[in-house]
């Protein structure tokens, strides 16, 4: 202990003064909610919302030009889907350290933890979608005299798009969920509330309420991009 | 949570290899934890969801559980279930396990419901056509012919399973993650070797079950 120079009275440690609410830690607490939504739920949704948004465009992209790379040249595939594969063994806690001496404790470090995660479905979806567009459809463009861009454009890519959204949802899925695990490099997202409340003794009610919302988010994307996907691919069931 | 950033040079990974050869025996014992946890929870994952998947899919029933269940997997942080498990069973080995088997039912489940589902309904027929059981039907049709997809889904739940089980450090589970999460006793190097130890056994594992795959699809495909 450090002794308390000065002698302005007892030093009183502030961990036990909080509200009714964090004294009782029930499992639910209402009042904490009304009070806290404002200056703690809200903006850790909003800045959940924008970590996830960036990783799956960036993702996204770099998938998509990886995909067509990997799926013209088949060389390519073995070590860039080996690759993807790897990035997801790599335990996330993990991930965002080892970055850290990169880019520092910043969002720029949780975005390229949360790229890499996304690639290795989205890739995966990608390739699997372009090689199982029939052959039929493809000789059907040949005889039609389409030029092999004009056949990427148009029989192609909207063949693969039932596998390329579903991987989509998949990858959105769990970066909502992944993301939460961002609050250990910085102070943004969801699993902020969530790592307060496991430091502040257990309190029940800001962990279940903050997860709550990462799982409802998660859950609202999928159903988001399934109505998506039905609107851009009448074709197909999915 | 805090992290310390250590300096990043080209000799961190020299490092961190020099730290597995420095420290080999707590390396081994905490790979050993974090195999423990991960196949503990691994084991009763398959025990709960194998049998279930099965059965659901020989039905051809509960679809809609089977989607669910698989996106509802994906959906669940894991620090929200280690978190929740540490306010209803506290800190040990049990909160750990119960979250990690919540994580790794998923892809076990939903991939045995659509290998069997999709087993296909010719054999099916046809086999219960020769007077083979219902559980004949199951175990010497559809499990064979839905094995890889079967494997498959056994493979994503462990790859999954082990590498969230370093999360579970944060509620006192040991094991690998203790190092990973304690940069600052450890340094980079440390963090980097256990992280590279938990890739190791992640992709042991894979390839393992590659191999076990292999070896009975050879074996059924010998006996038909």
């Amino acid at each position: 202990m450090i002794p308390v120079l000065g002698g302005s009275g007892p030093v009183i440690p502030s961990f036990g003064s909080g509200s009714s609410c964090e004294q009782n830690n029930g499992w639910w607490c209402t009042d904490w909610l009304r009070e806290h939504w404002g200056d703690t739920l809200q903006p850790a949704l909003v800045q959940h919302i924008e970590l996830v948004a960036i990783a799956i465009a960036a993702g996204f992209l770099i998938a998509s030009v990886l995909a067509i790379a990997g799926f013209r040249y088949r060389l390519l595939d073995v070590p860039v889907g080996g690759f993807a594969d790897f990035l997801y063994t790599i335990p996330s806690i993990a991930l965002f350290q080892l970055l850290v001496p990169f880019t520092g404790l910043t969002v720029l470090t949780v975005e390229i933890a949360l790229t890499s995660y996304t690639l290795f479905v989205l890739y995966r979806n990608m390739v699997a979608g372009l090689r199982g567009v029939p052959e039929d459809a493809l000789e059907a463009a040949r005889g039609m005299g389409l030029t092999r861009v004009q056949t990427f454009f148009r029989v192609e890519l909207p063949l693969a798009s039932p596998a390329v959204l579903a991987g989509l949802r998949i990858a959105t899925v769990s970066t909502v969920s992944i993301a939460t695990v961002a609050a250990f490099v910085v102070p943004k997202g969801l699993g902020e509330p969530i790592f307060i409340g496991l430091d502040q003794n257990l309190f029940k009610t800001e962990i279940l309420a903050a997860g709550g919302l990462a799982i409802l988010l998660a859950l609202a994307a999928d159903v988001a991009l399934a109505w998506f996907a039905r609107a851009v691919t009448p074709w197909s069931r999915a | 949570m805090s992290v310390l950033a250590d300096q990043f040079t080209a000799h961190t990974f020299v490092d961190a290899f020099r730290f597995i050869g420095d420290n080999a025996s707590l390396m081994l014992s905490k790979t050993g934890q974090t195999c423990e946890l991960a196949f503990a929870a691994l084991g009763i994952a398959l025990a709960l969801a194998l049998p279930l998947g099965l059965w659901l899919g020989h039905r051809h029933r509960g679809l809609f559980l089977a989607l669910g269940v698989s996106t509802l997997g994906r959906a669940l942080p894991i620090i929200v279930l280690i978190a929740f498990g540490l306010t209803v069973l506290g800190v040990g080995f049990w909160n750990n396990t119960a979250a990690l088997v919540v994580l790794g039912i998923p892809p076990i489940l939903t991939n045995a419901y659509f290998a069997v589902d999709g087993a296909d309904r010719d054999a099916v027929e046809a086999a219960r056509g020769m007077g083979l059981t219902e559980r004949q039907v199951l175990l010497r049709i559809e499990l064979p012919l839905g094995l890889p997809l079967i494997v498959a889904g056994v493979r994503i739940s462990a790859v999954f399973v082990i590498a969230s089980a370093t999360i579970a450090a944060i509620a006192g589970g040991g094991g690998l993650g203790d190092i990973i999460v304690n940069q600052a006793s450890y340094g980079l190097a440390g963090v980097i070797a256990g992280s590279l130890c938990v890739s190791a056994v992640a992709l042991l594992t894979a390839l393992a079950l590659g191999l076990v795959h292999r070896a009975v699809s050879r074996s059924t495909t010998a006996r038909a």
